[in-house]
């Protein structure tokens, strides 16, 4: 009975093929739109996850902060209690593998001969290059000497370089960064766009004393980055890290920390959970035009059974019972679903690796997204099925015999 | 004793349209028996065509009896009824209400499909069917490749499909010119001869006596029924009453 009905879904489908098509339309383009756009939000999950981890997993970031007290609270960024002392005092821990502190992420104009471009410049040290997993295209990172001794030179971002010096090797010119010369020391290998579209090659990094004294004029931080050795557990260096700030700077009352810090593993969670909720509303979204694609096929389904109104009525005269007749239009609802998903999902499919083709979005296909819609798809056509598929059982067979 | 086929005991019917009560058949008694051909007339408006839907369970008494092979149908469940006309009842209709979709040899398998028969054995007999009405070279056209003697040719083969204790036949020749109503109606003698049970609603005297029996409706009740001695289709001999 079911393969019977199936073949009458077929013949009834290939009968009217325009007007299955554009039923289908709804559900292909909800199931692809769902797909799509489900991979693509795991696309920038997958991005933001990558280039987190390849930061590598053990690292902990000092930020400065307000204190938790009532009142106005300036932003962390604006904080002044992040000193070069704490540095120095976190440098001496155990469990620390690397450490670098941050002075500026300011933006000045740097000057070559004729040519001038406007970028970030970051003040560190020599541990940072291996933090940051950054390779050298040419010449060197600045050196511990050099931020001893208050050096004024310079590394260079690709982008920076491309920018000011075209083809020129720019090892051992000199740039002016707010005036005052800078040695080029070193040219950054490129690293490409980071998780939100920023250039991360579009950068200079200074020694951080150099910045902090002679180009920012300040005696505060805007952040230490700290590697943990190998092995050590993260929650406890991170709590450690506290302990050592709150001494330093006499803190008795956690609430009361102007300061914050944060690790990988924490940073990794918020991100999951921002890009699940941002994945979950595109698909939501999308998934709406997968219930209009089912009121589609209900309308469809309905105009349907009252143009066969003379064809039950046959076939309850000939002893179709209620049963039979609700699977032949129920089947019918769920083959235009079922074959609308399939087709979706090859869409979904092709729309989702022509973004990342065309774009530079990147996108990430599974599996569950796809069985879920196509599911859904199903389960659409099932529903919406149902009313029109009983409205036809229902019909008296006298009533539907005389219809004309 | 010839067995009973029908027995029908003062069945009425009532249509209720929002206040309005409109008492169709007022109590009809009317018994068939096996190998009976039965025709029914009567003006438009006698009831006839409820009465016939109510023998064919395509719609239930208001009151009454009715025992088809012995089974009272007039409380049974839709599905039942569904049964009833599957297995016990051929249609023939005057529209003759063929899918249009489907070939000749599908339309006779249809009331086959309800009944569960598989589907080797449905080809066979829809085949063998047709080809006894002379349609054996028509297996597969549609409908609409067919001339109406030709379709309705079809509907009976159609009807015959689950080998019912009695063929229903609506105006069967009411869409068919004469040439072609005279050989349909021969096969309903045919079938008559092969001792099955046929009941026939016309409002033509000329159809009406190639009918065994004729009975006449009027205001919802019999006003006759008596037996035709002269059936016309019959080649000489006379109708076994």
């Amino acid at each position: 009975m079911y393969k019977e009905g199936f073949i009458m879904a077929w013949a009834s489908l290939i009968a009217n093929k325009m007007r299955s098509l554009l039923t289908m339309l709804g559900i292909i383009i909800g199931v692809a739109a769902v797909i799509a756009l489900v991979s693509i939000g795991f696309g920038v999950r997958q991005q933001i996850q990558d280039s987190i981890s390849s930061l590598g997993s053990n690292l902990l970031m000092v930020y400065p902060g307000a204190p938790r007290t009532p009142g106005v609270r300036p932003t962390a960024a604006s904080q002044k209690t992040l000193k070069v002392k704490d540095y120095e005092t976190l440098k001496k821990l155990n469990d620390v593998d690397m450490i670098s502190p941050v002075a500026g992420s300011s933006s000045y104009v740097i000057v070559y001969t004729n040519k001038n471009w406007t970028t970030t410049v970051n003040g560190i040290n020599s541990d940072f290059q291996y933090i940051n997993n950054w390779t050298m295209k040419s010449g060197r990172f600045i050196t511990d000497a050099q931020v001893e001794r208050r050096e004024r030179v310079a590394v260079i971002g690709s982008t920076v370089a491309k920018n000011l010096f075209g083809d020129e090797n720019p090892v051992g010119k000199d740039i002016r960064i707010k005036n005052d010369p800078f040695k080029v020391v070193g040219v950054l290998d490129t690293k490409g766009s980071g998780s939100f579209g920023n250039d991360q090659d579009d950068i200079v990094f200074i020694p951080y004393t150099t910045a902090m004294e002679r180009v920012r004029g300040v005696d505060y931080l805007s952040m230490i980055y700290i590697k943990a050795k190998d092995g050590a557990d993260l929650n406890r260096v991170q709590s450690d890290i506290e302990n050592i700030m709150r001494v330093r700077h006499k803190i008795k009352n956690p609430e009361l920390d102007d300061f914050n810090v944060r690790n990988m593993a924490t940073i990794m969670e918020t991100v999951n959970e921002t890009t699940g909720t941002m994945t979950l509303f595109l698909g939501a979204v999308a998934a709406i035009s997968l219930l209009v694609g089912g009121i589609g096929i209900m309308n469809i389904m309905l105009v349907s059974v009252t143009e066969r109104t003379r064809e039950i009525g046959v076939r309850k005269a000939l002893g179709a019972t209620y049963r039979v007749i609700v699977m032949q239009f129920l089947i019918e609802a769920v083959v235009i679903s079922l074959i609308g998903g399939a087709i979706g999902v090859v869409f979904g499919i092709g729309a989702s690796k022509l973004i990342s083709a065309a774009t530079s979005m990147k996108t990430v296909i599974s599996m569950g997204p796809i069985l879920l819609s196509f599911g859904f798809s199903m389960a659409i056509g099932l529903i919406f099925g149902i009313y029109p598929a009983r409205k036809a059982a229902k019909l008296n067979p006298i009533d539907a015999l005389h219809y004309e | 004793m010839k067995k009973e086929v029908i027995v029908i005991k003062d069945i009425k019917k009532t249509y209720v349209n929002g206040k309005l009560q409109v008492p169709v058949l007022h109590g009809i008694n009317l018994t068939i028996y096996e190998g009976e051909f039965t025709s029914i007339m009567g003006p438009s408006g006698s009831g006839k065509s409820t009465f016939m839907n109510i023998l064919g369970c395509l719609d239930r008494p208001t009151s009454g009896s009715y025992r088809l092979d012995g089974e009272e149908v007039a409380d049974l469940s839709d599905d039942e009824l569904a049964y009833v006309r599957n297995k016990r009842i051929g249609f023939v209709f005057q529209s003759f209400n063929l899918l249009p979709k489907l070939t000749a040899q599908e339309n006779v398998a249809l009331p086959m499909i309800y009944a569960g028969v598989s589907k080797a054995e449905r080809n066979a007999r829809a085949a063998e069917l047709l080809t006894s009405l002379g349609l054996g070279e028509r297996l597969d056209h549609l409908p609409s490749e067919l001339s109406g003697g030709q379709r309705q040719r079809v509907a009976i083969a159609r009807a015959l499909a689950n080998n019912p204790s009695i063929i229903m036949a609506d105006e069967p020749t009411g869409n068919l010119d004469s040439k072609s109503s005279v050989d349909v109606m021969n096969i309903f003698t045919r079938l008559y001869e092969e001792g099955r049970t046929i009941i026939l609603v016309t409002h033509e005297p000329d159809i009406a006596t190639y009918a065994s029996r004729n009975v006449v409706l009027r205001d919802g009740l019999i006003e006759e029924d008596k037996p035709n001695p002269h059936m016309a289709g019959l080649k000489g001999g006379t109708a076994h009453v």
